[in-house]
């Protein structure tokens, strides 16, 4: 079983921060265990994921995809529908309630796109707690209509003017606050990055997405899928819909990065494609850095995926050849939006975009009786704003 | 000599004044100057800083400072290369470098661990590295006779101080507050319960560090712990005042910590250069 005791993936993950923070580790590994054990708090749990969050979110079988690309049978994982629009909430929920149970008052997040911003302080709002959000004065700027959705939901949102001003220094923000707050504040960190035992923490929160896929699959098609697409930022909702198929060797699991304006370019965010081991925001993953190990700006048109490290299991997960990884322009991105939208009638958030690029591209090299899994982990409402800019700039792509 | 001649600081009959300097703000020949002067004015062990583009220990004036000091082209490189030139013109004054854990992994532990010893340093302080992952670098450092210096916070239990300054050497870093570094106008309540726990821990020399800015501060420290590490307020006194200032600054947080508890000066040296 993975993590080992020290939080470890193989060469990856640990717990590479302040002194300070970690009894409030410990604290959180041991309160986690024991919620885990506890059936009180998986029935808590299960009830706001049913009645609250809407879940299980449907497995689709996205018939006109499918006949579009001539390939293997196409279905939808749609977290795109979970409350609040993407899979973060499935995580907020669970940290939200460990953070009643340990008796934390208040809860504190950092946010790029918005996403887990918003997952959070909804769950805050849920559960009683005060909530502070960290978000990059750049993203705050992209992302209006989210910094507003926090603050509608009773939540503070501070803005972080250091470093590039987006994810990264609002994560270095967060962990300050937390450092000097630990006592009262639990951190709810939003993907399956940072030190122990968070990665964890999060890939099991989100392994609702894997399990609930597996059954639907097996209902649908009577068998496992021949392999599934997610996209991967830090790579919550990847770990969360590989994690329950990791034994099934058969099934091929695939991470779908931020290629940015291309590898070539150094405009990206593409840590597993062309990163190299590094530390950053407490774990050992890897990282796009210059050779100094100065940690570099990264970029891509969805704002989920610009950071420039990745959790430590899909480091782990590259390495041991479980899974792949292949990196997707933003001009991949845009289309396969595009693509999704004019098909099926819907609309994915950029970061699920990369998932559909990547999907496209495998689906070339399939045959029409397997079966393939695209993971939709948010809806694209947020972007529309920018991809009509960027888009009056270009011709809209073509449909099939 | 490395961690030997951190040991000898401390045989000195006075309280231990540790000053940060960030490497390269705003560039490495002013550095070059800072270090000997304030050495001369009173600072007794220097931790030079290695700017991190992501220093999540730090407060915001070591963030600004390792801004500007990675702005002008500031690496792990070329403050190895100003640690010899500081080395050249002074053999005993105790040297460590300062940084997160990244840029050492980046540059290698093995070689991080050669370099520094040859270029005359005497060890490291990492503080986003926690004794679970530092067993690697200690033994590259312990090897060579270079020390990684522990630190411990307000939060650390005592069976968990037990297991970090098992294999300390040199001295104990003990951070003051729950928080990020940067000057504040008064120290905790909890400091002196905190500070006897570590005491009792171990023989090793206490410093304390974070938060500490005032000659006030010094003096009311001194008492507590074996001396202080300032840093944030020295690298405000230069921004404010050029080298006069933090000279000024050296000199004062001397003069407090050598005051008795009445007031008086102690023996030893008081105001150097």
């Amino acid at each position: 079983m993975l993590p080992d005791e020290s939080g470890h993936f193989g060469p990856f993950g640990g717990r590479f921060v302040p002194e300070t923070l970690m009894p409030a580790l410990r604290e959180l590994e041991e309160a986690y265990r024991e919620a885990c054990k506890d059936p009180k708090f998986h029935q808590e749990l299960d009830y706001y994921l049913r009645n609250y969050a809407g879940r299980p979110t449907p497995l689709y079988f996205a018939a006109n995809l499918t006949a579009c690309l001539s390939g293997p049978k196409i279905y939808l994982k749609r977290e795109d529908l979970n409350h609040t629009g993407s899979h973060k909430l499935n995580n907020a929920l669970g940290q939200a309630l460990l953070a009643k149970r340990m008796g934390k008052k208040r809860i504190i997040a950092e946010t790029g796109a918005g996403q887990h911003g918003v997952a959070t302080a909804t769950a805050a709002a849920l559960c009683g707690l005060d909530c502070e959000i960290y978000m990059g004065e750049e993203d705050i700027r992209r992302q209006q209509l989210n910094v507003f959705r926090m603050r509608l939901l009773g939540s503070k949102v501070i803005p972080v003017a250091s470093g590039s001003a987006t994810l990264k220094d609002a994560i270095n923000e967060a962990l300050r606050d937390w450092v000097t707050n630990v006592s009262n504040t639990h951190y709810l960190l939003g993907s399956v990055t940072g030190p122990h035992p968070y990665p964890m923490i999060v890939r099991d929160f989100q392994s609702v997405i894997g399990r609930e896929t597996r059954q639907q699959i097996l209902a649908a098609e009577g068998r496992l899928p021949d392999a599934i697409v997610a996209c991967v930022g830090g790579g919550s909702n990847a770990i969360g819909i590989f994690y329950p198929f990791l034994e099934d060797r058969r099934v091929e699991l695939w991470g779908a990065e931020a290629a940015g304006l291309g590898l070539e370019t150094g405009k990206h965010a593409a840590s597993l494609s062309a990163g190299s081991p590094g530390v950053l925001h407490g774990a050992c993953c890897y990282l796009l850095q210059d050779e100094d190990g100065q940690v570099r700006h990264p970029h891509s048109v969805a704002a989920g995926l610009d950071y420039p490290g990745v959790g430590p299991e899909h480091c782990y997960l590259k390495t041991t050849g479980r899974a792949f990884y292949e990196a997707v322009t933003d001009k991949e991105a845009l289309a396969a939006f595009q693509l999704l939208s004019r098909t099926e009638g819907i609309i994915p958030a950029l970061e699920s975009a990369h998932a559909v690029a990547l999907a496209v591209r495998i689906a070339s090299r399939m045959r029409g009786d397997e079966v393939l899994v695209i993971n939709i982990s948010g809806r694209g409402d947020k972007d529309v704003q920018e991809v009509a800019m960027i888009l009056e700039e270009r011709e809209v792509a073509d449909g099939c | 000599m490395g961690v030997e001649r951190i040991v000898a600081a401390f045989k000195k009959p006075q309280k231990i004044l540790a000053v940060y300097v960030c490497a390269g703000d705003p560039d490495l020949e002013t550095t070059s100057h800072l270090i000997p002067a304030l050495s001369a004015a009173g600072a007794d062990i220097i931790e030079i800083g290695v700017p991190f583009s992501d220093p999540i220990a730090d407060g915001p004036t070591i963030q600004a400072a390792s801004q500007r000091a990675l702005s002008s082209g500031t690496n792990m490189r070329k403050v190895l290369e100003l640690l010899e030139e500081v080395r050249s013109r002074d053999e005993n004054l105790p040297l460590l470098l300062m940084t997160y854990y990244n840029p050492v992994f980046r540059y290698g532990i093995e070689e991080f661990a050669a370099q520094l010893q040859e270029k005359g340093g005497d060890g490291l302080i990492v503080p986003d590295l926690p004794v679970e992952e530092a067993a690697p670098l200690r033994s590259a450092l312990h090897e060579r006779g270079l020390t990684l210096i522990p630190l411990v916070a307000p939060t650390t239990p005592e069976v968990r101080l037990r297991t970090i300054l098992e294999k300390a050497q040199g001295f104990v870093y003990c951070v003051s507050l729950t928080g990020v570094t940067g000057a504040r106008s008064r120290l905790p309540d909890y400091l002196r319960d905190y500070l006897q726990m570590v005491r009792k821990t171990t023989d090793l020399p206490l410093l304390v560090g974070f938060g500490v800015s005032t000659p006030d501060q010094a003096a009311q420290l001194a008492p507590l712990a074996d001396g202080v590490v300032v840093g944030s307020a020295l690298i405000e006194a230069f921004r404010r005042s050029g080298l006069d200032g933090a000279v000024r600054l050296v000199q004062g947080l001397r003069a407090g910590l050598d005051l008795d508890s009445d007031g008086h000066i102690t023996s030893g040296n008081t105001i150097r250069g």
